[in-house]
Order: C-alpha cells, then structure tokens, then sequence
C-alpha cells in the first residue's frame, strides 16, 4: 500500500453519507525502521527506556500536543503553535517531516525534510506503532486538509508585487510590529520569501493552527501572499 | 511563467476624475487635514505622510499632547498596567512629516474647504478625514450629564476619568457596592465595559472581597458574554450581579449628590457608580453636517467616504459603515484604506480595493485572557464580515495565558503602528 491510497480513501470519504469505517493503510513499517536509523535516530530515540536527547523522545507522539513534554529544547515557535492546538496527527507529521519550517517556522529542528511521500509514510507507520494502542489511533478526519502544504510550483514562482505587498502590510503590522519585535506576537520582519509563503498556506490550508492568522490568510490569494512575501522579505529589522 | 498582473492601475485616476481638483498646479502639494489623533486619524496622518514622502501637506488637528489609549486602560484599572503606558506623544509623527496642531477644529465649512482651529485661524484642505471619536448622548441617562462625572465617571474616553475611576475603586468602603450603568449598542469598545467589570472585581477581589458589583444593562446580550460569565463564576463567584432590560436594565436613573441608583423605580444606593451613556460621533463630524439622525456619520463600504461629501472620509468610533465594531483595531484598518485612497487621488499612486480587520482582545483574570475578530469586506451599501472567530470556553490555561500575551504583543504593534 502507498501513500497515495490513504488519500484517495479521504476523498472518498468526503462525499455525503460516506464514513471512513475501515482502517486507513500506512506505509511499511519495516522500511521506516530503516529510515528511522538514517534519518532520526542521531536525535530522537524511540522504543522502551527512550529518552529526550537532542530531540525529544517520539514514544507516544501520535496525537499529543506539541511541545508538550517535559523537554527544555522546544523553540518558542513549536511550543506557540502547541498551545495553539497543534496536535501530531498523522497529516500534521507528515507535513512536518516533509519540511519542518513550512510548519513550524522557528522550529529547532534542524532537518532538512523528506521529499518523497512514500518514505514519509514509512517512517510515520514505523513510529506509530511506539504509540499507544496503535490499531486504535485516530487518524486525521477526512476534512479538506491537505495532507501537507502542497503548492504547485507556479505558486512558488510568482513574483511577488512588492508595492501591493506594502498596502496588503498594513492589515499585518496593526499586530506584527514593525520593529521586528516578537513579544507575544511573532516578528515576520525579513524573513526569507519562501519561507514566508509556505507558512501562509499553511496557515490558508489550516495545516496550522491559530485562528486569527487562518482568517487572515483565507482571504489571500497566490498573488498577494507573494506580494507580502516579496514586502516583508525586503524589510530588514530596525 | 512569471506571473505580476499589475491589477489595480487605472482606478485612481478613474476615481480621481470625479472628485473636485487637487491643488496640484504649480508648487502647492495638495493637502490633507486629519481632525483627530487616535487609532483612526493618527494612523491616517502617518501612513499618508510616509507612503506619500513628502508629496502630500498632511495636517492633523489634535488637541491632546499626549495621546492615552482607551483600550488597555481596563489593564491600568485593574492594577496591571501603570498610567503611562497608555500615554504616547505624536514626536515620531511630526518626524514623519506630520504637520501638528495641537488645537481643537471648531468648525468645517465643506463648501470652502477649510477648518477652523479654537485658537483662531483655519487650514485648507483637499481632502479631510474627520475621525473625533465618539460623545455622549444628551440626556441618555436621566440624572447624569458631563458635569456629573466627577461623582460618576464615565471613563470611556481614557485619560484622568481612567485615573478617577480607579481611585474611587481602590477607596471605596468595605463591602461596597460598584455599579456600572452599561450603554446600549452601537458604542465604542464591544467588550470593553465587560472587561473592566472583570478588572474591577479582580482589584475587588484582593483589597475588598465582600464588595459587590452591579450592572444595570439595556441591553439583552453582550459581547464574548459566554466567556466573561463563564470567567466570572470562576474567578469572582457571587461577585457579580447583572440586571438585564427583562429586569428593568433599561429603565435607569441616577442621583450623583446622593449616590443612589433607581432601576426601574427600585432605589439602590452605591458605592461608585460608572455611567457610560449612549453614544454618537464626535461633536465635530456633527458640526460639520456629516452624521445622519442616529448620531453617526454615514460612510461608504469601499473608502469610508462620507455620504455626505466625496471629499470627506470618516473614520473609526464616529463613522456609521456596517458591521465593523467601534474600535481601535477597526479605526487602524479604516485608516489604511483611506490613506491608501486619498494618496492614490491626490498623487496618482496606486488604489487597492479594500480590506478591513478586527480584533479584540480582553482580560477576564491574571492570565486569562480571550480574543473575538473578523475579516471585513465592502458589500453593496456596507462593510460585511466574510469571517470571523472566537475564544472557545472551556480552554485550557495555558491558551489563555498565551492569548493573553498575544494581546499585549497587539498592543506594542498597534501603537508603534501609529506613534512609532
């Protein structure tokens, strides 16, 4: 079974008076126990007596909170987004492993991302199963989630138009101050373009959490994400 | 593919046709007066005088040196905030190229174009933006006028009525009573009498635990109502009574020389009384023939233009344009339209359709803080809310004490927004 049939049992689970009853096949468990070794372990340890070393422990992580445990290493972005509600549910890992920052912009986690989707969904059947009752973990309801943040590489491309960047910066910088100071409310003064539009369709796609910044960025299009990518990207901090 | 669509050019000079000539011949720069400088008119005048740099003459008319936010002044009552940090100058603005006059406009004559300031005199203008805030309505509460405010504070305009009222608060006797008189909608600050019942019952709490709070109400429902009573049977249990319009709420009378508060024909004395009467737009928008039989100041939904001259724009408390709370957040979003608009008619720059924003944020408790907001957009005859969110009940903790936060990381940016 591949990645690619978890998703097509969530599109038809969408349609009306369709429940997804059956359980949603992962990827090989096997194969993850390799990645794990070459991709995670250096970090995270799993598995009876594991324990936070550079990274937390991963026993259990299927529907915690993040940045819930007891572990002193969290950045301030990842512990936000925890209280916010982020949750690790299968889609949200798996968008995390992907490209940790298009989730969690100042996460410590200094990973590159997985590209291909079928290795992600090995590894996350590998560590699911160190996870409480395992047959029994719900996995993300079939709503309109993404199962990452998927933009089409014209979206990636488009240049932003800096000058409407400014007039849509306004609606921004009433709670993101200008100094580039974060109390509170994170700075988003000179962040890498890039960057700064993965986030917002996150945040569109309600891949990640906190209501103000999806009402936000529901009401943007391609153009003028790019267009504030391009904006606040010129800007440097005070 | 690269993909810049440049969309909006063409509605400026469109829009700029229409309207009466700038005063763009020869050397004058057209000129902009902004009466007010709150959230709405300080906003305006800055983001018109940065983004313009240098092309535009910006004006704004503001009697007050220092400006003390209304919003967060429920902080310095209940014993979170000191005074002065609600208090900020308009020096960054004047470096901006704001030209200040601290004076009050007595009047507008629309059909010349001019303001007239209390200290003699009048600027010219090209466009004017009028945002005065809000007055209170003559008589809306029988008993109480202005000069009443000194035994019962209003204290909805910040300032010293915020300072009187937390003194009447910290001194008042043993196992007194606190009562507020609530305004009936529409009136600046949703929320905002809500959370200073909060703040007063948290002060209550630590110096005078057997006092009591009173709030008479016109109104059926409030703002965030679930939260704050849920916040207020946890944190303040038996504190807090409120005597709704099915009790007689909106059938109030208050006597200042005796302290006596009479709902509905039943005479209660108290302790402190915090009257905050109906509202309407600022005296000035009225003067100068731009509010309608409500009080208000009718605007259109796409640039806050005034109803009433294509020149005019009015902004936050005092304007009258759908479904947009009266508060600072609002005003600062309005302001960045019109600013957007005004600069785009008088100098040819750009005009981008607009978009409005809302949030407010208030503290129920230490740490316990929640947010109600919305996204704006104009509709046919006025601003719609497309989407909106809340505080859920029920929330743990920790979300509360990170809301909390992130109101205080609102405020900083909304006031360098404006001041810095």
């Amino acid at each position: 079974m591949t990645i690619k049939h978890l998703f097509h049992a969530c599109v038809l689970a969408g349609v009306p008076g369709v429940a997804l009853t059956q359980a949603i096949p992962l990827g090989d468990p096997e194969h993850g126990a390799e990645l794990y070794q070459y991709e995670c372990a250096a970090c995270h340890q799993i598995g009876e007596g594991a324990e936070h070393r550079i990274g937390p422990h991963l026993n259990r992580i299927f529907d915690r909170r993040a940045g819930s445990q007891e572990f002193d290493g969290y950045s301030e972005a990842l512990a936000r987004q925890g209280r916010d509600g982020l949750r690790w549910d299968f889609l949200r890992l798996d968008a995390y492993i992907a490209n940790p920052r298009s989730l969690v912009s100042g996460t410590n986690m200094a990973y590159p991302g997985l590209e291909d989707a079928e290795e992600r969904a090995d590894l996350i059947a590998f560590i699911r199963a160190y996870s409480d009752r395992p047959q029994d973990i719900p996995e993300a309801a079939p709503t309109a989630f993404a199962p990452e943040v998927q933009l089409p590489a014209e979206v990636l491309e488009i240049e932003g138009d800096a000058e409407y960047g400014e007039f849509l910066s306004a609606s921004c910088t009433t709670c993101h101050q200008r100094s580039g100071d974060h109390a509170g409310i994170p700075g988003i003064i000179g962040w890498p373009e890039e960057d700064f539009v993965v986030a917002m369709h996150a945040y569109k796609q309600e891949l990640r959490p906190h209501q103000v910044m999806q009402s936000v960025a529901q009401r943007l299009d391609d153009e003028e994400i790019a267009a504030l990518a391009a904006y606040f990207g010129g800007l440097r901090r005070e | 593919m690269r993909l810049n669509r440049r969309r909006f050019l063409g509605t400026a000079t469109a829009a700029t046709a229409a309207l009466s000539a700038p005063a763009v011949l020869g050397n004058a720069r057209p000129r902009v007066v902004v009466i007010g400088g709150g959230s709405g008119g300080g906003t305006a005048a800055r983001y018109l005088a940065s983004d313009s740099n240098g092309a535009l003459d910006v004006t704004l008319i503001e009697p007050s040196r220092m400006y003390y936010t209304c919003y967060f002044s429920n902080l310095y009552l209940g014993g979170f905030w000191e005074f002065e940090d609600l208090g900020h100058d308009y020096g960054n603005m004047a470096m901006r190229g704001v030209n200040i006059i601290h004076d009050w406009a007595m009047a507008v004559d629309r059909d010349a174009q001019t303001v007239s300031l209390g200290g003699g005199g009048a600027v010219s203008y090209d466009r004017l933006v009028v945002s005065p805030g809000i007055d209170f309505v003559d008589g809306a509460v029988p008993g109480w006028d202005v000069s009443q405010q000194s035994k019962m504070p209003h204290a909805y305009k910040s300032g010293t009525q915020a300072q009187l009222l937390k003194a009447q608060v910290e001194n008042m006797r043993e196992g007194g009573t606190y009562a507020m008189v609530a305004p009936p909608n529409p009136y600046r600050c949703p929320p905002g009498p809500y959370e200073r019942i909060s703040m007063v019952a948290h002060i209550l709490s630590e110096r005078n635990p057997t006092a009591k709070i009173l709030i008479v109400d016109p109104k059926a429902n409030f703002s965030k109502q679930g939260l704050f009573e849920e916040g207020w049977n946890r944190h303040y249990p038996g504190m807090i009574e409120r005597i709704g319009p099915d009790f007689g709420g909106d059938n109030v009378e208050v006597r200042p020389d005796d302290m006596e508060v009479v709902i509905d024909g039943m005479v209660e004395s108290v302790d402190v009384c915090n009257v905050i009467p109906a509202q309407k737009a600022g005296k000035i928008a009225e003067l100068a023939g731009l509010t309608n039989d409500a009080g208000w100041a009718p605007v259109k939904p796409e640039d806050m233009r005034s109803r009433m001259d294509d020149n005019v724009f009015v902004l936050g408390d005092a304007s009258q344009q759908g479904a947009m709370p009266k508060s600072g957040y609002s005003a600062n979003s309005q302001a960045k339209v019109v600013a957007n608009v005004i600069r785009g008619e008088l100098t040819d720059s750009r005009i981008f359709p607009a978009r409005y924003a809302n949030a407010c944020w208030s503290l129920i408790a230490t740490n316990d803080g929640v947010k109600v907001g919305a996204s704006y957009e104009p509709g046919e005859d006025e601003i719609e809310s497309v989407s909106s969110f809340i505080s859920q009940t029920g929330e743990d903790a920790e979300l509360r004490r990170q809301t909390f936060e992130e109101s205080i990381g609102w405020y900083n940016g909304i006031v360098d927004d404006i001041f810095g």
